[in-house]
Formats: C-alpha cells, structure tokens, sequence
C-alpha cells in the first residue's frame, strides 16, 4: 500500500501553503490504517481548506460554507459503515459553522474533523479568522484586530468533545499519528491543525510555530480533564501539540434507539404492515 | 348537520376534551372536521376549536354554530351572535350566562366530587353526546387513547355523568364514515412520509411545523426512523441534505422563518442534485408575524427562494388527503429528478383534522436511487443524459465514488471555471423541468360546466371554495366554478387555459395581501384574475364568507 491510492490531483493552492502537508498525511494515515478509498467520504464547508475532497481519491461532498459538520454527521448517521471525516478551515468551522461546532459535540457522532487552522482566511485573501492573533492588521482590521482570538481546545473540552488535538503540519510524522488516532476514535474527534498561510498570515509563519511547538509525551496525562483544560489554555512562546484530551464516550450509534440495533440506516427498509397499522390508529 | 365551538383559556383541556369528542363522532358514522384557532401562549387568553359533523361531506368550517360548549364567560361573549336561534351554550353554572339557550350544569362542581377537578371536560363530552342521541359506546377505548390510565376510571365517570345530566334534544343522523380515518394535515405528512421510506427526519421546533417533528419521533423507534432536533434550522436542511446523499431518504420541516434560514442550502440540493423534501407550514408573516394562525403568503418566497437558477417543485396541501399522498409523491419526485419538492402547508390544513377515506400507499410510486452501475465507462455523478437525470449512486454502496459539489462542476463533480461546462450544466439541470412539467397534476375543478365565474384557489382554501360554490349554485342557475392547484410550481396551465376561455369574470381567492398565485399565473399565462378576495387576518376564510362576499360585490 502507498498513498497514491487516494491520489492525486493538481491543485489550486498556493506554493507552499500548509494545505499540501496535511492532504499527503491525510493521504498517508488512510493508506496505513488500509482504507478503501470508496468506503471514505470527506466533507469540506468552502475555502482554501475545504477543496481537499477535490484533491483526494474518495467520496467527496463539498457543501456549504460552514456546513460541513452538518451535512457530515448525517452522512454517519445514514451509513455508519462510511469513514467520515471533514476537512474544512478554522473560518468554516469556527466562525461560519460556529452553532454547529458547538451542537455537533454534544451529538458525539463518530466522525473526524481537521481544522486547517491558518489563523487568516485565505479564500477571500487576507481578513481576520475567529483564531486570529490580536494585533493582526488586515484590510478590514486596519487598526489592527482587537477581537480575541477563539480558543478551540478549550472550547472543544469544555463542550464535551471526547477528542480533542493539535498538530502542526511541520512535524508530519507526528500528524499523521495524531490523525490515525483520531479516524480510529469511536466518536467526534477534532484535529486543530496548525498550518502557516503563505500569502496573507505574515505573523503566524512556519517559523513562528516552528519554534513554539512542543509534543505532549507519555508523562502527559490526557485522560484528566483538569489537567487537559489548563494544558489547553497554553498558547503562545510555547504551544503543545498532541492529544490534549480523550475520553470514552458514548456514540451517537450507541445512544439512538434505532441505529443502535445495528443496522445502518441506509439498508433499513420501510414495513409495510407497520404503516397498516399506522393507518388503522386513526380509525 | 351540526356545528360546535368548544372554547376556553389556554391550558382549560379544551384539546383533550375536542380530541375525544371528533372521535367518538366519526367513530358514530360521522363526517367530522375540526379546526383549531388558539393563542400564542401557554396559559390563558382565548383559544376555541370549530367542530363540525354530520352524515353530509364536509370540506371545511363554519361560522353558524349550533352549540357552544363555553369553559368560560370570554367565550360566550365573544362567540354567542354566530350561535343560531335554536341553539345551545354549555356552560358550567358558576359562569354568569344567563342567555335563555344556555344549559347551565355544575360541571365543575360534579368534577370534584368525583375527585379529578379536571375532568369537566369529560363531563361536557357526556352532556354533548347524549344531546346529539349518541351512545356511550367505544367511550371508554377513545379516553384510553387521550388521557393518562391513572386517570382513565374519572374521566369515565364523568363521561357517564354528563350522560345522564341532559335529555336527548337532537336526532342521531346516520353516517357512513365510520369506517374512515379521522386525521389532521400534519399528522397525515408525518404518515406520509414514513409511508414513502423516510429514514431521516431533522426539524427545528417551529409553529405550526413542530407537529410534524412530533408525529414522526413519535413512531421513529418502531418506524426505523432517525429524528433529530437540529441546533437551528440552516443545520436541520443541510443534515437531510447529507442524509440523502448518503442514501438514506430525508426530510425537514419548518415555518417561513425557519425556510428563510434554509434557502441557501436549498440551491444546494439544486445545484449538486441530492433529492431533498421541506415543508414549510405557513404562518402569518414577516419575521414572527401571528406564530399560531394561518397564511399563504410564502408562495413567491419559496418559488424563487435561494440564489441563482436551478429546478424545483412546490406542491400546496388542499386538505388532509393531499397531506399524505402529495407528502409520498414530493419524495418520489425529489428521487426521480434529483431536485428539491418543497410542500407548502399552513397552520389550517396543519391543524385541521378532517374525515379522510383509509390512505392507501400504494397508490404512490417511490423512484429509488441506482443500487449499482453496470456502464463499462467511467461512472460520473453529473452525466450529461437527454433527460438532464444523470445516474445517482450512493457512496459506499458500490466500488464508485460519489463527487458532489456546490461550485460549478463538470460531469466527474469536479469545480471548473470553464464557460462552455458551465452553460452545459446549467442546461442539464434545467432540462429536468421537462419531464417534471410532464408530471404536473392539473387543479381540482369544483363546481358547474356551464359557469360564467371562475374563482381561482390554492392549497388550504379548497375546502371553503368547495363550500362556497355549493352555497352559490343552489337555487338559480349555477353560474360558478373553481379551480383549485395543489401543483402550482411548475404551473400546469392546461385546464387553466380552457376554463379561462369561458370565464366572464376570474375572481382569485387567497389567504394573502398581494394575490401571489394570481401574480404567478399572470406571469406564466397572461391570465388576469379580474377580481380578488384577499385575506392576511390570520384566520381562515369560510365558504360562507365568500359566498356572502360574492354575492354582495365586495371583491376588489
């Protein structure tokens, strides 16, 4: 097996741009975890992140800006069999499809979502994202932004996400690691991952994060909550990376009465005799 | 035929105790229909339902009443000059009625003795029965249905306590509907719907849409249905959307307000071809508008709502019939064109229950999506065909994999940018309007050949058109005649056409202040409806209203 199984396509990104690291280990966690491309489906909002299902060998549902997640748990709810995993950006999933982040983790339904976090939006060339840093000046933030930046670790923890990560797409290896641990967890995981914007994030560059990452190792507890949550406030001259936190949660599968007999939805087919009966009842 | 208003404040079980008596009417051998017209709160005010039944059809509500069941003063008050001379107020004696037609019954009083203060309802219900000549039979069955079993044994007894309280005073008239469904247009979509293999249904509560949600979570368990409350309604549309997608065959309700959220991603269905049906039961507008009465005003809204051009269908529900089957034929068109079917209810057909011959399903034809693609060729989800229908696979269901997107795509599902895909496209997906013109289910004709006015109607207003022009044709010569759509998006304009021709006058009647379905058919035929009847009030048209309007000239 190789990733070229679910390759390859010429793209619409910038040279450079953090996007190409985190669709090759994207490309390389499924191989290795011996996907088949036809039983992956990724969903993307709109944006420079969201055309990844365009750029990959699988189902690809490209939807609206925003409403990835949406559209993505109910394509896991009709077909549990599917791998679901929705790569969309940190304006798609933080700013535009910010009910849905929230609502979705308490669904816990089993699907993985990569944020390609730039810190910028990139689509629209240049304005200030929900994670962007205070100070960035922009076109629109002229004076420089002085919205405080969303923190979506923290955020994920304390709504109950069961998994929550960050990675850098400079430290490949370990991405793809963070990846394969997220696809492979029973329940929402969400992978915050760190990705410098060539063009229009001058600040957050390769270099800046370069420098700030450190990987959580093995003393590292992520099973605590309390631990995880004050780790998850660490953002600046240093930023962990890692699995910040996990737990073992519920599915959505296990928690809905008719999904959980087993059968995917998709293969359950109407009784005829219960709409008999139905009928009858209002006789 | 007989004509009761049951009235109250919110929260005095004028519901339960309505609920009981329509079926225990229909059960009897009666046509029943039943209205409901309440009050934007929980606990007060002013709310009452319209139950109307006799062995004759019945299409909709009447204003002449022959009783007033009245749980408090408001209600006489306010309702007793619609109450004919020879009827009758039931009321409870510690009411100050003292009109000479009102029987006063300490039903309140009777109802604490027999230790359940609330069971004043059931008291009435005896008291009406037993008015009406009926018996007490299958009383017991119908409360067991309605009420908790630990309050079954009181509400029995009370039942039986009205009983004896009164004299018969009207003979039980013979019908033949027993056998019959006695139905509302909300639960009759939720029938349908299921009936059709639903799978998936995703909702924001919203009145009067939240019936539905209800109706189906109610069975969802037994049904194989997923329900999900969505986080808001723009969620609730783009989950069926990806629910369909995957296979697993979709729907959401909402009001105009929560449609207004979902019009982008109904150019999603559009544009990316994912079969999607959406109900919007109509309330008064704009924004909240009167959140528990009745409208039509969403018909231009939801023929052009969402950005850019892309085929759709919208069908109006006429009654509780057309609830169900015109429920199972938006999922068959939605499959068959790979479209969005918008079904356009209100509060009143929602809200109403109506006698309704036993649904059959299947009298519908459901299209199902391919189960696999025997084509040596590459499969593209977007293949330009004749019929601009290209073959829809389910991911994970074969070896193919399933590209769709909202961009311009090309036939793979990939974006492009290129001009002569992009014209092919749009042709491709417009192209689906011929066949589903081919489709189109021509308006219910009502009335006589030899009219000389037309009125024209849509949706909820069939059943007081239905009883207007039989008010209007009696005696002389039947000089009227309706048309009636249900399809009215795409608009089928043969019979239209034809009767317009021998119309000298074209009143439109609708439940709105510009005349949207006139304002449509002039755009899409030149046809100019002469004369309008328009109501934005928030409460149903009756067939007598329009049949005195017509008669005096008050048409504008």
């Amino acid at each position: 097996m190789n990733k070229e199984n679910f390759s390859t396509y010429e793209t619409a990104w910038c040279p450079g741009c953090g996007n190409f690291a985190i669709l090759e280990c994207l490309k390389t966690a499924l191989e290795e975890m011996k996907k088949d491309p036809s039983q992956v489906l990724v969903v993307a909002g709109i944006g420079q992140a969201a055309k990844t299902p365009q750029y990959i060998s699988a189902n690809a549902f490209c939807g609206l800006h925003g409403r990835a997640l949406p559209a993505a748990v109910a394509t896991k709810i009709a077909n549990e069999k599917l791998t679901v995993i929705v790569n969309t950006g940190d304006g798609d999933s933080y700013g535009e499809g910010g009910n849905h982040f929230l609502h979705n983790m308490r669904r816990n339904v089993d699907i993985t979502h990569f944020v390609h976090d730039n810190q910028i939006y990139g689509l629209t060339k240049g304005q200030a994202s929900p994670t962007s840093m205070v100070g960035m000046v922009t076109g629109v933030q002229t004076d420089g932004n002085f919205n405080e930046p969303l923190n979506p670790i923290l955020l994920a923890i304390a709504a109950g996400a069961g998994f929550v990560a960050r990675a850098f797409t400079g430290r490949k290896e370990h991405l793809i690691e963070v990846m394969k641990q997220a696809i492979a967890y029973k329940g929402y995981a969400i992978v915050d991952i760190l990705q410098p914007c060539v063009s229009f994030n001058k600040f957050n560059t390769f270099g800046w994060y370069n420098k700030r990452v450190y990987e959580l190792d093995e003393n590292y507890d992520c099973e605590n909550k309390t631990i995880a949550l004050a780790k998850s406030m660490e953002f600046g001259e240093q930023i962990p990376i890692g699995i910040i936190y996990r737990e073992v949660k519920a599915t959505y599968h296990e928690k809905n009465f008719v999904l959980k007999q087993g059968k995917p939805l998709v293969e359950c087919e109407t009784n005829s005799e219960f709409v008999g009966k139905l009928i009858k009842s209002y006789i | 035929m007989y004509n009761l208003l049951i009235g109250g404040a919110a929260g005095q079980g004028i519901d339960t105790t309505v609920a009981i008596l329509e079926k225990l009417l229909k059960r009897s051998g009666y046509n029943v229909f039943t209205v409901r017209d309440f009050m934007s709160r929980v606990r007060g005010g002013h709310n009452f339902s319209l139950l109307r039944f006799g062995n004759e059809k019945i299409y909709s509500h009447s204003n002449q009443l022959d009783g007033i069941v009245a749980l408090d003063e408001q209600t006489v008050a306010l309702h007793k000059d619609q109450l004919k001379e020879d009827g009758l107020i039931l009321c409870d004696s510690k009411l100050a009625i003292s009109d000479p037609r009102a029987i006063n019954l300490g039903m309140d009083a009777m109802a604490k003795e027999l230790g359940n203060v609330k069971a004043s309802g059931s008291i009435a219900v005896g008291v009406i029965l037993k008015l009406f000549g009926e018996t007490l039979s299958g009383v017991e069955e119908v409360l067991g249905n309605v009420v908790k079993p630990q309050y079954l044994a009181s509400n029995f007894k009370a039942v039986q306590e009205g009983y004896k309280a009164v004299q018969e005073r009207f003979p039980h008239l013979e019908g033949k509907y027993g056998d019959w469904m006695l139905i509302s247009g909300t639960k009759a979509v939720a029938l349908g719907a299921i009936a059709a293999g639903l799978r998936f249904y995703t909702a924001y509560p919203m009145s009067p849409s939240t019936g539905i949600l209800e109706a189906i979570a109610a069975v969802a368990d037994e049904a194989d249905v997923v329900v999900e409350q969505a986080e808001d309604e723009i969620g609730a549309i783009n989950m069926a959307i990806g629910s369909s997608y995957a296979g697993a065959r979709a729907m959401t309700g909402t009001s105009g307000g929560g449609f207004s959220l979902m019009v982008e991603a109904l150019g999603l269905s559009g544009m990316a071809e994912i079969p999607l049906v959406v109900i919007d039961v109509q309330r008064p507008g704009p924004v909240t508008g009167l959140p528990t009465r009745t409208e039509q005003s969403d018909l231009k809204f939801v023929i052009s709502a969402s950005q850019g051009e892309f085929p759709r269908m919208v069908i109006g529900l006429r009654n509780s019939q057309d609830a169900f089957y015109q429920t199972m034929r938006a999922f068959n068109l939605a499959e068959k064109y790979q479209i969005p079917v918008i079904i356009l209810s209100d509060q009143y057909i929602g809200d109403a229950s109506a006698t309704v011959m036993p649904f059959d399903p299947t009298k519908i034809k459901l299209a199902e999506p391919l189960k696999q693609y025997a084509d040596k060729e590459e499969y593209l989800r977007y293949k330009y065909t004749d019929s601009g229908i290209s073959p829809r696979l389910i991911p994970g269901q074969t070896k193919h994999l399933v590209i769709i997107d909202s961009d311009e795509h090309d036939e793979k599902g990939w974006i492009t940018e290129s001009a002569e895909v992009r014209t092919k496209m749009v042709d491709k997906r417009m192209k689906k309007l011929e066949g589903l013109k081919r489709e189109l289910q021509e308006p219910e004709f009502i009335g006589s050949d030899s009219f000389e006015t037309l009125i024209i109607g849509w949706g909820s207003t069939w059943g007081p058109i239905n009883e207007a022009i039989t008010l209007l044709n009696k005696g002389e010569k039947a000089k009227y005649a309706a048309l009636v759509f249900g399809d009215f998006y795409p608009l089928p304009d043969r019979l239209l056409q034809e009767k317009a021709k021998q119309a000298k006058c074209i009143i439109n009647i609708e439940q709105n202040a510009t005349g949207q379905l006139a304002g449509l058919i002039r755009e899409k035929t030149g046809i100019v409806c002469s004369d309008s009847i328009l109501k934005y009030d928030g409460r149903q048209i009756s067939g007598e209203e329009i049949a005195d309007m017509i008669q005096k000239g008050e048409i504008k």
